[in-house]
């Protein structure tokens, strides 16, 4: 009978979309950062334009790639730990169709222009309207496998993919509020300081709950698979889940370190993002100690590798953040590079990396195949961990050369540099870092070949749900 | 009423907070939370699935 094994086709689906989105949006990205070192690249096309393609590249990260992942680990691994098929099998198939439109719509409207203008969130309100249907979909899926599952305890992964299915609900809902005046193009519900303050704390939950909860939980999921061990700390892990919940909402305004925003507000969203260096840790921490006594898995598993590197750029970023958002700091880094360079150790070390990993483990499981080739993971794993470093140390120089240029004063008091001195001051590190983005996404060609070899001409897997156990 | 509705409010998520943490560590939570991990791997998995079964093997010719 149908019903007693677990509802995998939209899990593939997606965990093959997660690659190929991951490629797109990452040769975007390349391309973008190859205009910046030269600028002949714009080829005179406005819609090739760094202005046009840069909402292009981060939309297809984050919610084309990052998201797939997210649907395809969030949809097994609720299975999985419920002892349940997925509720309502036709709506994840929906969600699935539903969030490939919306990407293709946003290839589509972004390079044209049309946008809201709302970073991370740009797409236009039509599309705006489509994103909450599929994710109100996906929100009936996943909680109503939950309400379905067969065992008492809810698996703390899903805890942390509920809680980013929740939050990015009500977030998305309140920061796209807005008056059409077309089709293609609205005015935000709100004006001036109080627009940015929304935007914000928009943004910073969209990297507090999209792309860390979410992630999180694949953490506490493929973790302990790929270890072969339990989480370390399970009672942390749930301080942990809970710790994000209560501070991350708070942290936005350091976004809006001396601007129009009260003082009061700034100093606020600083010491909670300091306070968020707690939980942050923590976690890492219980994802990384779940290997204790296993290190030796470390040696011959390019996979374990993946997930165990991506939790320590986690721990990296999540200290690089907190620093940042001290208002002194963020007097020197904001608006330079560093904060570009402090994005990529999460989206490429954390998020991109953690994908990798839970992906190397899943697809081959979904396809009932072994891997291709376990050296060809070694080499991406190679590729992923030289081209993140490559980034993030040229951007860490080039941002702080840019504060240090942008502060210096002469002794009458007139500025030392001029605007245009610091922008050609950055064309060595601008090539570092293209080169650098080139080598990861060489890398993910890497996997995608790998993936092919892996999957070409399988049959898919078919996973047994356990019977109930025994009542205790 | 706004600001006092606010520092209700955050006394009240603090309170809440240190109930989780205080909860979290109880001794009786325990031997469920000992169960709770397991949940994660008491499963059986497909067979040859898993890359890390025998790391010496070389599997490039598969």
């Amino acid at each position: 009978m149908a019903t007693d094994t677990y509802e995998l086709k939209v899990v593939r689906q997606f965990a093959i979309m997660t690659v190929v989105w991951g490629i797109v949006g990452m040769l975007v990205g390349v391309l973008i950062a190859a205009q910046l070192a030269w600028p002949v690249l714009n080829f005179d096309i406005p819609w090739l334009t760094f202005g046009r393609l840069r909402p292009l590249h981060t939309n297809a990260v984050i919610f084309a790639f990052g998201g797939s992942a997210l649907f395809a680990t969030s949809y097994y691994v609720v299975q999985r730990t419920c002892h349940t098929r997925l509720f309502a099998p036709g709506l994840a198939a929906f969600t699935f169709w539903g969030w490939q439109l919306i990407i293709v719509l946003a290839a589509v409207t972004l390079p044209l222009g049309v946008t809201s203008g709302k970073e991370y969130a740009e797409l236009e309100w039509p599309i705006d309207i489509l994103i909450t249907v599929v994710w109100v979909s996906y929100a009936i899926v996943f909680f109503g496998t939950l309400a379905t599952r067969k065992v008492k305890h809810i698996y703390v992964a899903n805890w942390f993919f509920g809680g980013f299915i929740l939050t990015v609900a009500v977030l998305h809902l309140v920061n796209s509020a807005a008056m059409p005046i077309n089709l293609i193009k609205s005015y935000s519900a709100y004006a001036g300081v109080q627009d940015a303050m929304i935007q914000w704390w928009y943004g910073h939950n969209a990297v507090g709950f999209f792309l860390t909860a979410g992630f999180l939980g694949i953490m506490y999921y493929f973790v302990p698979k790929q270890a072969g061990r339990p989480v370390y700390s399970y009672r942390l892990s749930v301080v942990h889940f809970w710790a994000l919940v209560f501070t991350y909402i708070w942290a936005g305004p350091h976004h809006l370190h001396y601007t129009a925003l009260p003082d009061w507000t700034q100093s606020l969203g600083m010491v909670f993002s300091l306070v968020l260096l707690a939980p942050s840790w923590g976690g890492m921490i219980n994802g990384i100690m779940t290997l204790s006594g296993a290190w030796e898995k470390l040696r011959t598993d390019p996979v374990l590798r993946f997930l165990i590197v991506s939790v320590s750029f986690y721990g990296m970023s999540t200290f690089e953040g907190p620093m940042m958002a001290i208002k002194t700091v963020n007097a020197l880094s904001h608006y330079t590079d560093w904060t570009v360079g402090h994005v990529h150790s999460g989206a490429l070390g954390w998020v991109a990396m953690i994908s990798i990993g839970a992906m190397y483990f899943l697809i081959p499981k979904l396809f009932n195949r072994e891997l291709h080739s376990l050296k060809l993971v070694e080499v991406h794993f190679w590729l992923s961990t030289i081209g993140v470093v490559l980034y993030i140390t040229s951007m860490w120089i080039a941002g702080i050369m840019q504060g240090l240029m942008w502060r210096a004063v002469n002794d009458d008091g007139t500025l030392t540099y001029s605007f245009v001195e610091s922008v050609a001051a950055m064309h060595p590190y601008y090539v570092i870092r293209a080169l650098g983005g080139a080598i990861f996404l060489t890398g993910m060609l890497i996997m995608a070949w790998n993936i092919w070899k892996t999957v070409a001409g399988s049959k898919p897997a078919e996973m047994a749900i356990p019977a109930p156990a025994a009542a205790h | 009423m706004g600001a006092t509705l606010n520092s209700i409010w955050t006394v009240v998520a603090l309170v809440l907070f240190i109930g989780i943490v205080v909860w979290a560590w109880s001794g009786r939570r325990k031997a469920d939370f000992e169960e709770a991990s397991r949940l994660a791997l008491e499963e059986d998995d497909q067979p040859g699935a898993m890359p890390t079964e025998n790391p010496s093997e070389d599997k490039n010719n598969v």
